[in-house]
């Protein structure tokens, strides 16, 4: 067969702020860049991002500088990161703010006129540069509207399936437009993978049909290793109710204006139970939890803006315990702070537009006079492709990985803010490497026999259609419901083996499914597909969250509540063994250079 | 539960037809989970964009009951169910499948647009001071999240078909951010007039009428540059300087 061909020096697949920025670095290091991705441009879900981007700027607080950011990014992973990079992106994420700006980002503004700076949970002083809490919309699109004039060539609205090598080399790409189903063959001297997440892998999420892990698997069955699986977000505040609607994002920032969550009995259970590391950082009452939202300086963070996985195991304890919503979730009280702004409607509607216009238009509720009914969903995914700190090369000779489906930067637990900055920091560092590694490659042979063989195995499910074929959509919930049910939030040695031993049922009916029509911009095609991805991410989740017998950040397992220091020294990596079988081993982190471990003492 | 009967566009630029679809309907649901729900249980080629669901990222534009929608964001209990919904594909862009336009003609267009060109930092690290207020004019425009759905009702592009003369709504309101924008400093004013045609807008709204995003398109957008148009290209003065400035 022939296939419609492209050759670039780079190609970049995915095209949130990640992939963007890979692009726009390569493009003007002066290669040619082809750019990828599965949805328009400018839909990924960098645009979804709500809260801010973290960067030590020092416009609101000058206390703030790389090394509270580098501790407060260490201590929020709980030390499983790769120190290297925590220490890269704090020092980097201001540059790359003001030159989002350069290129015609408008954030809010400070007083004095410079780019205005919120409150996040895990960060110490305000670091999140914002736009209201539309902040991803203005990355993504100031980073579109720049990269439309670089020369990089688009391909909106296709998919790859299968990365190319050449001996120890990724030199291409495989995949087919929606439109038509057309099968495309992209030749590069380097790859970059900026794919984003896995979150369809779970039922309650955040995430949308995209993030099948895509990245994750064409990395693992090209070679690549992937680092840390275990360890998956769940943001503790996304909308649930009414169902359809269920877990959808409801921004941090609203806890960072001020909003409270409170049990059935009205009470703030936040302040029950304070982890020992963020004790001498939390306020001591409501009054100075408020003031710290306000802006005091001399106050301390109110326990709602303790780390993600924390404010998240305690609502479902609130929950669990009987003292939930009618929903089954808790309540996020923003409304009450009018007792305390004059005009506090008002300023709710200026500083959470897309929040009032979420709840008022999907659940009919006003913000401003009611509180809303949260609980936790599937939000990030902090483990990913092993990557070089400084390169971002993963273990494969030319095929490079940053944003969210990079591992490294976030360790067990990412604070917010701190992926948009990842993106923009590695993005860059993953274009301007792909480029010197391009200039340095001739471009290689493509073996067709491989390009066949992913060819014929993708048009499979049209051979299967039929009545003994099942849809490829109820494999795909059965798996999310396995997934949410026993490698969720709270986990135990019993569930997750019990998820690990669906698995091959899993497969055998992933490699079943049938799908009707043509190849024209057919949905159930395309999650057919995806499945396969869905499932070998899904797998490795629950395979490293077996291994890890201990709970830190967002790992928990309550079979092994306490942190064991041993583990905290490992990091857990999965590779595609000679049998095709997925090998997981734990691996000893790199010491810290003592400088840096400097830093984290000096702020602890 | 209850149950309600979705008509929905089932085709190809060769042709098509409405085909009509049962479902059970719930409390909180929207016009996408009744899409999703049928194309799970029986038309799972149904082709349909969407990502987040929330009125965020404007994937999931189609016209429901004839009115410009973002799927995600019209609840059924906005719409009587008696009577089945129809769910059709904008019709100002060509059709690919089903609900699926293809819309890259607006990403050409902005292409054509003159980008960003700052005038030099304020500051030595590279950054600039700019007023709150200066920064709200234009974040009204920067929320649009690209559905357009603007561009779909807009009669230029759906009935006259101007789409080599007339940039649309959409980018009427991207211009008007950049040209309100404190810190640029390039000119759209003359592409405006020539290339642009910011004349063929007779104002009737209806772009302003359907933007999920609220922005007062017609308003503060298309008047104010056809304003800037008439001061700078038709006021002699300026024209005299503009002359001299070449
Ligand atoms: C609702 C929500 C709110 C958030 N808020 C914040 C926040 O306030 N602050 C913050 O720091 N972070 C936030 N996050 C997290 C952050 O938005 C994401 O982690 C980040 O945007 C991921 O960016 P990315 O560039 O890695 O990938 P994405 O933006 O997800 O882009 C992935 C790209 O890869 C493409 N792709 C995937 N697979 C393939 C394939 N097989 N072939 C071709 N292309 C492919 C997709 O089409 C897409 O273009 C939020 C996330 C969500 C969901
Ligand atoms: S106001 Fe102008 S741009 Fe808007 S719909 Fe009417 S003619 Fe089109
Ligand atoms: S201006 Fe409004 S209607 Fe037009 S594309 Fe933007 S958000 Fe959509
Ligand atoms: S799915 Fe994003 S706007 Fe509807």
């Amino acid at each position: 067969m022939t296939y419609e061909s492209f050759e670039y020096d780079v190609l970049v697949i995915g095209a949130g702020g990640a992939g963007l920025r890979a692009a726009i670095e390569a493009s003007s290091a002066g290669v040619s860049v082809g750019l990828v991705c599965k949805s328009l441009l400018g839909k990924a879900h960098t645009v979804m991002a709500e809260g801010g981007m973290a960067a030590a700027l020092g416009n609101v607080d000058d206390r703030d500088d790389w090394k509270v950011h580098f501790a407060d990014t260490m201590r929020g992973g709980q030390y499983l990161n790769s120190w290297r990079m925590a220490e890269l992106h704090a020092q980097e994420a201001p540059a790359r703010a003001r030159e989002l700006e350069a290129w015609g980002a408008v954030f809010d503004r400070t007083k004095d006129g410079k780019i205005l700076q919120r409150n996040f949970g895990g960060h110490k002083y305000p670091r999140l540069a914002h736009v209201g809490d539309r902040t991803g919309l203005e990355m993504i699109r100031t980073l579109q509207d720049h990269g439309i004039h670089q020369g990089i060539n688009v391909h909106m609205e296709c998919t790859i399936i299968e990365l190319l090598k050449n001996g120890d080399r990724v030199v291409g790409a495989f995949g087919y437009d929606r439109e038509k189903g057309r099968f495309r063959l992209f030749t590069a001297r380097a790859v970059v993978l900026a794919s984003g997440g896995i979150g369809r892998a779970f039922k309650v999420t955040s995430n949308s049909w995209e993030y099948t892990g895509d990245g994750h698997a064409l990395a693992y069955r090209a070679g690549a290793e992937l680092m840390d699986m275990e360890f998956v977000q769940f943001h503790p505040t996304g909308m649930v109710w009414p169902p359809s609607v269920r877990g959808i994002l409801v921004t941090e920032g609203v806890r960072g204006e001020g909003g409270v969550l409170r049990n059935s009995d009205g009470k703030r259970f936040m302040f029950e139970d304070i982890p020992d590391a963020y004790k001498s950082s939390t306020a001591d009452d409501e009054e100075e939890g408020w003031k710290y939202t306000q802006g005091d300086k001399n106050s301390r963070r109110p326990p709602e803006l303790l780390t993600r996985d924390h404010v998240a195991r305690c609502i479902v304890r609130e929950i669990k315990e009987g003292r939930g919503s009618p929903h089954g979730g808790v309540f996020l009280d923003i409304a009450w702070i009018k007792e305390r702004l004059p005009n506090g409607a008002e300023h709710i509607k200026k500083k959470l537009p897309s929040m009032y216009h979420q709840f008022k238009q999907l659940a009919g509720i006003d913000i401003t006079q009611e509180p809303m009914e949260v609980g936790p969903t599937t939000h990030y995914v902090m483990g990913g492709i092993r990557v070089d700190a400084d390169t971002q090369m993963s273990t494969v000779r030319g095929l490079f990985a940053a944003g969210e489906c990079a591992a490294g930067l976030h360790g067990a637990n990412r604070l917010g803010g701190n992926s948009l900055s990842d993106l923009l920091v590695f993005g860059q560092r993953a274009g301007q490497y792909a480029a010197a590694f391009a200039k340095e490659q001739t471009t290689a042979a493509i073996n067709s026999d491989e390009v066949e063989a992913a060819a014929r195995h993708a048009l499979e499910p049209f051979e299967r259609e039929g009545s003994d074929a099942e849809g490829p959509y109820q494999v795909q919930f059965d798996l999310q419901d396995m997934m949410q049910a026993q490698v969720g939030i709270v986990r135990s040695e019993g569930e997750i083996q019990k998820a690990v031993d669906g698995f091959p049922g899993l497969h055998q009916r992933a490699n079943r499914v049938g799908v009707q029509g043509n190849r024209e911009y057919n949905a159930g095609w395309h999650t057919a597909l995806d499945l396969r991805n869905l499932l070998m991410v899904a797998e490795a989740v629950a395979r490293s969250a077996i291994l890890r017998k201990e709970s830190r950040g967002a790992h928990f397992r309550e079979d092994h509540l306490e942190k064991d220091p041993e583990q905290g020294k490992l990091n857990t990596v999965i590779r595609q063994g000679t049998g095709g079988e997925m090998d997981v081993v734990q691996e000893t982190l790199a010491p810290i250079r003592d400088d840096l471990q400097q830093i984290i003492e000096d702020n602890k | 539960m209850s149950s309600a009967t979705f008509r929905i566009w089932r085709g190809n630029a060769d042709g098509g037809a409405f085909e009509d679809y049962t479902t059970e309907v719930s409390e909180g649901m929207v016009v996408l989970d009744a899409v999703h729900q049928i194309q799970a249980e029986k038309a799972n080629d149904l082709a349909v964009r969407w990502n987040c669901k929330a009125g965020k990222c404007g994937s999931c534009s189609a016209e429901v009951n004839g009115n410009p929608k973002l799927m995600c964001m019209t609840r059924l209990n906005s719409l009587p169910l008696d009577q089945p919904v129809t769910i059709e594909p904008m019709q100002t862009f060509p059709l690919i499948r089903d609900l699926v336009t293809d819309v890259s003609w607006n990403y050409e267009v902005k292409k054509r647009i003159k980008q960003f060109a700052p005038r030099a930092p304020d500051a030595p690290d590279g950054s600039w001071r700019v007023e709150q207020y200066d920064v709200e004019r234009v974040q009204e425009f920067r929320k649009c999240i690209e559905c357009f759905l603007c561009q779909d009702v807009c009669h230029v592009l759906r009935d006259h078909r101007l789409h080599d003369k007339f940039i649309g709504p959409r980018y009427f309101v991207y211009t008007a951010a950049l040209e309100m924008q404190v810190l640029d400093t390039a000119d759209r004013v003359n592409d405006l007039a020539n290339e642009h045609g910011v004349g063929y807008c007779n104002i009737t709204k209806c772009c302003t009428k359907v933007c999920p995003e609220e922005i007062t398109i017609t308003d503060n957008a298309i008047i104010p540059l056809k304003e800037r148009v008439v001061d700078e290209m038709y006021d002699p003065l300026t024209k005299m300087l503009r002359m001299f400035r070449g």
